[in-house]
């Protein structure tokens, strides 16, 4: 037991110094092993924590913060929201089909541990250039994991975003987002409580998959990514079924004291977070461990990553109870340790002592690290334009990669299950579910824009927050709060700590001015491969509710209707989708983020929403102003005829903040509205028609606008 | 109508299935624990969708060999009404009370999307509530859901008007590119011989609000418990 060996383990001198410090003595393998777990990156936020503290995280509505497995909001009705986001990025590199589908578990499993029955799930995924022959590969088995694991456990998958880019070629990011319910006077924590209380384990046998999956997820890659297959956990969405099922069935009884999942770190992490979270002690007998290998050592038992497991403390005597639950669902139970006042976690093994440490110094001198930040360098300058060719130019971009009709992804997940979801993937700018048995809905969308994030840091993550935001307001929901996912390079470059810093500040201003705090959240650093990192990417997944899943607004235009611009006419073609697809540069400053007029645009629409009468609403984002009406129009199938307009590149697709396209029986009065509010608005056109005809007379019929919009994904898939 | 659902582990659109039932009978179904064999006072027995077992065997393999199953042959042979949907209707051919086999969806790809089905006949309690030849939407959701039989059986099927649903386009015509997972005959739906087992992949049960989309599957339980009042 040295340095050398810890180093392996991924800690560095001074953290070894001080893990001989906190034992007095040399750690054993096994202990040696829970330290390094306990303070990889992953698990102890070791470079991100200085920051994430300055996240708003309060509001009314919040019942609890972050610090939970995930976050919770009430929404009305004595009903509770429990929802979060977490990456799989490394494992979803190695092997992503096994990558993907246990990042959704995982996530479940956060969420029903807390007592929700999960409702929805979403994702954000980020792949690499579609002409690299790997992204194809990735691609599919991501989609696949995502549908099989989702699909399978019965849980509805409804939104999502998806972007390719280079910066991700060698570095797929795999964000999964569950939603669950519950009744909120019935939230399950995980701090342990009762000394003498047992401590079950149920669920999946532990072998050696996974083990050390925290530490591979803590470093960046090389040429060797591949050897580390090994180190991905394989997921088994039955029995994350069963396990749902057994939870939920044991928590409408008062048998539990406090639940966790074994997530990251498995046995480890949930032991050790549990008691040290109650201020207690916890025993461990490993022999009880159920296990689908044999000759597994008390190191490989602490650290395995097997999937679909829990970690419950019991009140003593609801034993009997909790096993003939687990047992009706034919999942393993078994009593494992027990509580104790030594404040100490024990672990014994075919009679010896395995482990023994101190949990109080374990998390209160894990490493924290205040990083060097430098600032991004300024993005390029925008050069020369070409002049903007209004239908050949949307045509272009309807087809491009970040703006191609996802269908063939949607697809392949079971949007449905449940019997609850109102508007379906690409129906709405948020995802609606509907809370059964109520008439109340939630809103649910995922949302970032990298490269505004690259250009400018702050700016680039206030976006990713105001647009989620938009994207809730937009269907008439109230938007409650968020949970982000913070995806970065390596925190150990200035430059990568310095996106890192500014993001969490731009997420910060945002959700203060919008009253959107943040509830839960993930940290993935060192997302690089051979010295190149990712774009910075702040996903973030919004959650708001509608108090009446009827009154809820999609996208699709009808025939007969006035389109209307809200918020003023767009010209920033900075950091554009136009500017990129079209102009070929990724260039400018991302377009600016009034937080004032976001909410006061954004509040004027929900109005209208709720005072019936607009029949769609749909922000303007990627892409700009024509490319929005483009989609209104598709998802509604009718075309329009624009009135005359500015005939300029920035406002047919500038990406301008804060503003919305309506679809509305009567436009002057929306207009009227909007005049008497002091909201810039615009009368577009009307739709009708089998074409989109521009100001300039030119005319694109649908079908058209629709076989370009959805070649992509089947030409890069199914070639 | 007295209805149960019949839940074995890893099925999960046994609520979506209840809420249709619910909404046509007005009374809430049972829910049948799939270890349960005593069936008695239920009219219709309901195996809805989802995994079981993970679907890690065949389809519906290992549900089929369930203690449950005995007894919804039993109620079956007593002339009762059997549904399976999606993961229930594979059960019930893995069960052998209907004929067939549901294979791999052709594309090799799960399919979620809805689907345009046309009711061939209308003189059945599942359908009494449609007119023949209509054409219904419905999602589906489903990885197995290409239904096979050798020829003889396919003959037999039409020729005994068995066929209960077809795959069509929307203007209720049989074309391939509408015939998704690649069934044999367009075949979405089957009957037993006395018309009182359904099997179908499509998830009726999922469009029974307005609001989620449409009502097109409403008619279905309406028929039911029309036909199965009591």
């Amino acid at each position: 037991m040295n340095q050398a060996l810890a180093a392996e383990f991924g800690l560095d001198a001074d953290e070894y110094r001080r893990v001989l410090d906190i034992m007095g003595r040399t750690p054993s393998f096994a202990e040696l092993g829970i330290f390094s777990v306990m303070w990889s990156e992953h698990c102890s936020y070791k470079s991100s924590r200085v920051w994430l503290r300055t996240l708003p995280t309060q509001a009314p509505w919040v019942i609890h913060g972050p610090g939970e497995n995930a976050g919770v909001v009430a929404i009305g009705e004595g009903l509770a929201a429990i929802f979060k986001m977490e990456s799989h990025n490394h494992p979803s590199f190695i092997e992503p089909y096994q990558g993907a589908a246990t990042g959704v578990g995982g996530i479940l499993r956060d969420v029903f541990t807390m007592g929700a029955r999960p409702v929805a799930n979403l994702n954000a995924l980020r792949f690499g250039d579609p002409a690299n022959p790997a992204t194809r590969r990735i691609v599919d088995g991501v989609v696949r994991g995502i549908g099989g694991y989702g699909n399978c456990v019965g849980v509805p998958t409804v939104g999502g975003e998806i972007n390719f880019h280079p910066a991700y070629d060698g570095n797929p990011l795999v964000n999964a987002m569950t939603v669950g319910i519950a009744p909120a006077g019935r939230i399950f924590l995980s701090a342990a409580a009762g000394i003498g209380n047992p401590v079950v384990y149920v669920g999946s046998r532990t072998g050696r998959d996974g083990i050390h999956g925290a530490t591979m997820a803590s470093a960046e890659f090389g040429a060797d990514a591949e050897s580390k297959r090994p180190t991905v956990q394989v997921g088994d969405p039955f029995v994350e079924k069963l396990l749902i099922e057994a939870c939920l069935e044991l928590m409408a009884t008062d048998a539990i004291v406090a639940i966790q999942d074994m997530g990251a770190a498995g046995l480890t992490s949930s032991s050790v977070e549990m008691a040290g979270k109650g201020g207690v002690g916890i025993e461990l007998d490993l022999d009880q461990v159920p296990q689908r290998e044999t000759g597994m050592s008390a190191y490989e038992m602490m650290l395995s990553e097997s999937q679909e497991r829990m970690l419950i403390v019991l009140r003593p005597g609801a034993e009997g109870i909790a096993r003939a639950i687990f047992e009706k669902w034919e999942l393993d139970f078994a009593v494992i340790g027990h509580l104790t006042g030594t404040g100490r976690i024990v672990v014994r093994h075919q009679g010896r002592i395995e482990a023994d440490i101190p949990l109080a110094p374990l998390a209160d001198q894990a490493p924290l690290y205040h990083r060097p930040t430098a600032p991004s360098p300024p993005p390029r300058p925008i050069g020369s334009l070409p002049a903007a060719r209004l239908a050949e130019d949307l045509v272009r971009l309807v087809a491009c990669p970040d703006l191609a009709s996802r269908a063939w992804v949607w697809d392949q997940y079971d949007s449905t299950v449940g019997g609850q979801t109102v508007k379906r993937p690409g129906a709405a700018d948020a995802a609606i579910v509907r809370v059964d048995g109520h008439r109340l809905a939630l809103a649910l969308t995922t949302d970032c824009t990298p490269r505004y994030v690259a250009a400018d840091p702050e700016a680039g993550a206030a976006q990713a927050v105001a647009e989620a935001w938009r994207n809730i307001t937009a269907t008439g929901a109230r938007p409650l709060a968020i949970t982000d996912n913070m995806n970065f390079g390596n925190p150990e470059k200035p430059v990568v700590m310095g996106q890192f810093a500014g993001a969490v500040a731009g997420i910060a201003r945002a959700c203060i001015a919008l009253d959107f705090p943040v509830v839960s959240g993930n940290v993935s650093l060192y997302n690089e491969t051979a010295g190149s990192p990712i774009l910075p990417t702040p996903a973030i997944g919004g959650l708001g509710v509608l108090a009446d899943a009827a009154q809820a607004v999609g996208l699709a235009a009808a025939p007969g209707q006035d389109l209307v611009l809200l918020g003023g006419d767009p010209s920033h073609l900075g950091q554009s989708l136009w500017l990129r697809e079209i102009a070929g540069q990724e260039a400018g400053p991302p377009p600016p983020v009034d937080l004032a007029a976001e909410r006061r645009h954004g509040d004027f629409v929900r109005a209208r929403i709720a005072a019936g009468g607009v029949a769609a609403c749909h922000d303007v984002a990627d892409g700009g102003l024509l490319v929005a009406i483009g989609e209104m129009l598709l998802a509604g199938d009718t075309g329009a005829v624009l009135g005359p307009a500015p005939d300029a590149a920035g406002f047919w697709f500038g990406e301008d903040q804060a503003r919305y396209v309506l679809a509305v029986a009567d436009g002057a009065a929306l207009l009227a509205a909007a005049q008497a509010a002091g909201i810039p608005a615009r009368l577009l056109g009307r739709t009708g028609g089998e074409g989109l005809t521009l100001p300039d007379g030119a005319t694109i019929s649908l079908a058209t606008l629709r076989s370009a919009h959805e070649r992509f994904f089947p030409a890069l898939m199914e070639s | 109508m007295r209805a149960g659902i019949v839940v074995f582990p890893g099925i999960n659109r046994e609520r979506d299935m209840a809420i249709a039932l619910e909404r046509a009978s007005g009374r809430a179904p049972r829910m049948v624990w799939h270890r349960e064999t005593d069936l008695q006072g239920l009219d219709l027995i309901v195996i809805p969708g989802g995994f079981s077992y993970g679907d890690y065997l065949r389809c519906g393999a290992m549900a089929a060999q369930s203690p449950v199953m005995e007894s919804i042959r039993a109620h079956a042979t007593r002339g009762g009404h059997v549904l399976g949907v999606c993961n229930g209707f594979q059960i019930l051919v893995e069960s052998q009370l209907l004929p067939g086999a549901l294979l791999r969806n052709a594309s090799l790809r799960f399919l979620s999307m809805d689907c345009h089905l046309r009711v061939e006949r209308a003189d059945t309690d599942f359908t009494a509530h449609y007119q023949r030849g209509q054409v219904i939407r419905a999602p589906m959701a489903h990885g197995d859901g290409n239904y096979f039989a050798d020829d003889a059986t396919l003959d037999r099927l039409e020729g005994e008007g068995l066929v209960a649903f077809r795959y069509v386009a929307p203007d209720g015509s049989v074309t391939a590119a509408a015939n998704r997972n690649g069934s044999a005959r367009s075949i979405a739906g089957i009957l037993s011989p006395n018309r009182r087992i359904l099997g179908l992949m499509p998830h009726p049960e999922d469009l029974v609000d307005p609001l989620l989309g449409g009502t097109d599957g409403a008619p279905l339980f309406e028929g039911l418990a029309a036909s199965l009042a009591a």
